[in-house]
């Protein structure tokens, strides 16, 4: 499965706007883990995420995913092991082209894209199926533009994505921090439907206390760019927020409490 | 009577023009790029054509002989703008200077008459007796609807989806697996293989080959995009949109020669077509910004 070790970061090095993102990462996920992933603002979880995919080269450091070394392949190398949310929904599809269109290049994720048509008869039925199961309506939608729905659906539609060809892993980074309550609700179950069924291991970052604590079977703390709490299994079940608040007061020194994470 | 003649002569000028519109489409519609190569690579498939039909080789096969080149020179735009990091204004800019000198070293002059050679359209008149107006529409809409259906194809399959996506969202791309770099350089090189295509083909329609003949095509294909949109609008499928750039180069065709006989010079064309280009491209924004203004209480 996944291992981090020791993987460091730092952006603009050398200038007046250095910042530390990663001081020496360790992570070792197990098959099946459902991780979430909390800190204050600039702790480095959304680039642990993105250094795992790749969107930027890491410094130090090795990550291995499924035992292989990826921590120097290009994003779109390591794209076949990985399904991907982020937290803008206009970043996980493309708005100009039909939601078949875009499942089908979700579909294609780590296959080499050859001459053959871009999307098969057996396919537009076993995307239409996929898309009955998030209840939306899209089923009937396929040949719609993704510019046209709402950010939930788009939001949906991602998720179900990623999924689509089975990742090694599911990175999710904030997927509902851009959603209403309501809708933040539904996509939130749906994740938990999904990641399920399929036994998914799955790293999610979220701002939101409580559902780092009843999402997942396990529950990591970041502050300053390393993992400084973790925790699992009936300890994480008990938790409650005020715990996570003291806890994160005793390690870092500092007052967690920001407006977005009381609020929330 | 001049002008219906100037029209429909127009009309079979702006299918061969046409062909140039569909390249210019494919970067800056599809890959949201403003590739300026186009100057340079319309004239680059003129030379070719001209300096080949001089030496002798079939006028067709010069044709095909221009598209090469013009999709090496996509390429080097592409090159320069994903591996060297150049924005892509630049490197179509540098593509576009690098060519005046290229294309001049290919004629050994500025110019090459084709006076007395054959040309596709000689050809044409010869063998079906057509006269000059009608050999060069049913050359311009053949070739023109051999390249609409092979686009249709290609961006349905799975690398051109990866390059439409491209265009639309790069990030989604790479998250899904797709090297966004080679997608451009691919976009690149089919637009200006057919950029290079249109020039050859205008090259033998003129009688000559120039140095000079590029300039400017890019404004006069983004007028034919934009009055195809207008015009036709986007609707239907994709061969709708492809056939609808042709429209749109054969109406500004006309557009330009109506002006030019009612006394415009053609030293002004160049400033008009800005014009219109301006134009159609900022009425949406403007009506954006003004559909969103409060009406007053």
């Amino acid at each position: 499965m996944l291992e981090i070790k020791n993987v460091h970061k730092t952006f603009n090095k050398g200038t007046i706007n250095e910042k530390k993102a990663l001081n020496g990462v360790d992570l070792k996920l197990q098959p099946g883990d459902f991780v979430t992933v909390i800190g204050g603002n600039g702790a480095g979880k959304s680039t642990m995420l993105n250094m795992i995919a790749g969107v930027y080269p890491i410094d130090q450091g090795t990550i291995l995913l499924d035992g292989k070394d990826i921590s120097d392949l290009p994003e779109y190398k390591r794209a076949y092991m990985l399904g991907r949310v982020f937290q803008d929904p206009m970043m996980g599809t493309a708005a100009g082209m039909e939601i078949q269109e875009n499942m089908a290049m979700a579909y294609r994720r780590g296959k080499r894209r050859g001459l053959s048509w871009g999307i098969t008869k057996k396919e537009k039925k076993m995307f239409k199926e996929k898309l009955a199961t998030l209840d939306l309506g899209l089923e009937e939608r396929m040949t719609s533009k993704v510019g046209l729905l709402s950010g939930g659906q788009r939001q949906a539609l991602t998720l179900l994505m990623a999924t689509l060809k089975k990742p090694s892993l599911l990175l999710l980074d904030e997927h509902t921090a851009a959603l209403d309550p309501k809708t933040a609700k539904k996509v939130l179950d749906l994740t938990e439907k999904i990641v399920a069924k399929d036994n998914l291991t799955t790293l999610m970052v979220t701002h939101n206390m409580k559902d780092a604590i009843n999402i997942g079977n396990r529950l990591i703390m970041m502050n300053e760019g390393r993992v400084i709490y973790d925790v699992s299994g009936q300890e994480k079940k008990n938790l409650k927020v005020p715990d996570l608040l003291k806890k994160f007061e005793e390690v870092s020194g500092e007052d967690f409490a920001n407006d977005r994470m009381l609020l929330s | 009577m001049t002008l219906i003649t100037n029209l429909y002569s127009a009309l079979a000028q702006g299918t061969l023009w046409g062909i140039m519109a569909l390249g210019v489409y494919i970067t800056f519609r599809i890959l949201d790029i403003a590739d300026l190569s186009c100057d340079g690579t319309f004239a680059l498939g003129g030379c070719i054509s001209a300096v080949f039909i001089t030496r002798g080789v079939d006028p067709f096969l010069t044709l095909l002989m221009a598209l090469a080149a013009g999709m090496i020179a996509g390429a080097v735009t592409g090159i320069l703008h994903t591996r060297l990091m150049i924005p892509a204004i630049l490197a179509g800019i540098l593509t576009m200077i690098a060519l005046w000198s290229v294309n001049i070293r290919i004629m050994g002059g500025p110019n090459i008459s084709l006076l007395g050679e054959d040309t596709v359209f000689t050809k044409m008149i010869y063998s079906l007796g057509l006269d000059q107006t009608l050999a060069t529409l049913v050359v311009g809409l053949v070739i023109g609807i051999i390249v609409i259906a092979a686009l249709y194809w290609f961006f349905g399959t799975e690398i051109g989806s990866a390059v439409r996506a491209t265009g639309n969202n790069e990030f989604m791309v790479r998250a899904l697996g797709g090297n966004t770099d080679t997608a451009k350089v691919l976009g690149l090189v089919i637009s200006n293989g057919l950029i290079s295509l249109s020039g050859a083909l205008v090259a033998q329609n003129q009688g000559y080959g120039d140095i000079k003949m590029g300039t400017g095509s890019i404004v006069i294909g983004l007028a034919s995009i934009v009055i195809g949109e207008v015009i036709f609008g986007k609707r239907f499928n994709f061969a709708y949109i492809l056939a609808s750039l042709i429209g749109g180069s054969i109406v500004y065709r006309m557009i330009i020669s109506l002006v030019l006989h009612f006394g415009l010079s053609t030293d002004d064309m160049k400033l008009f077509t800005a014009i219109i280009v301006a134009i159609a491209l900022g009425i949406p924004a403007l009506k954006a910004k003004y559909s969103q203004r409060r009406t007053p209480a």
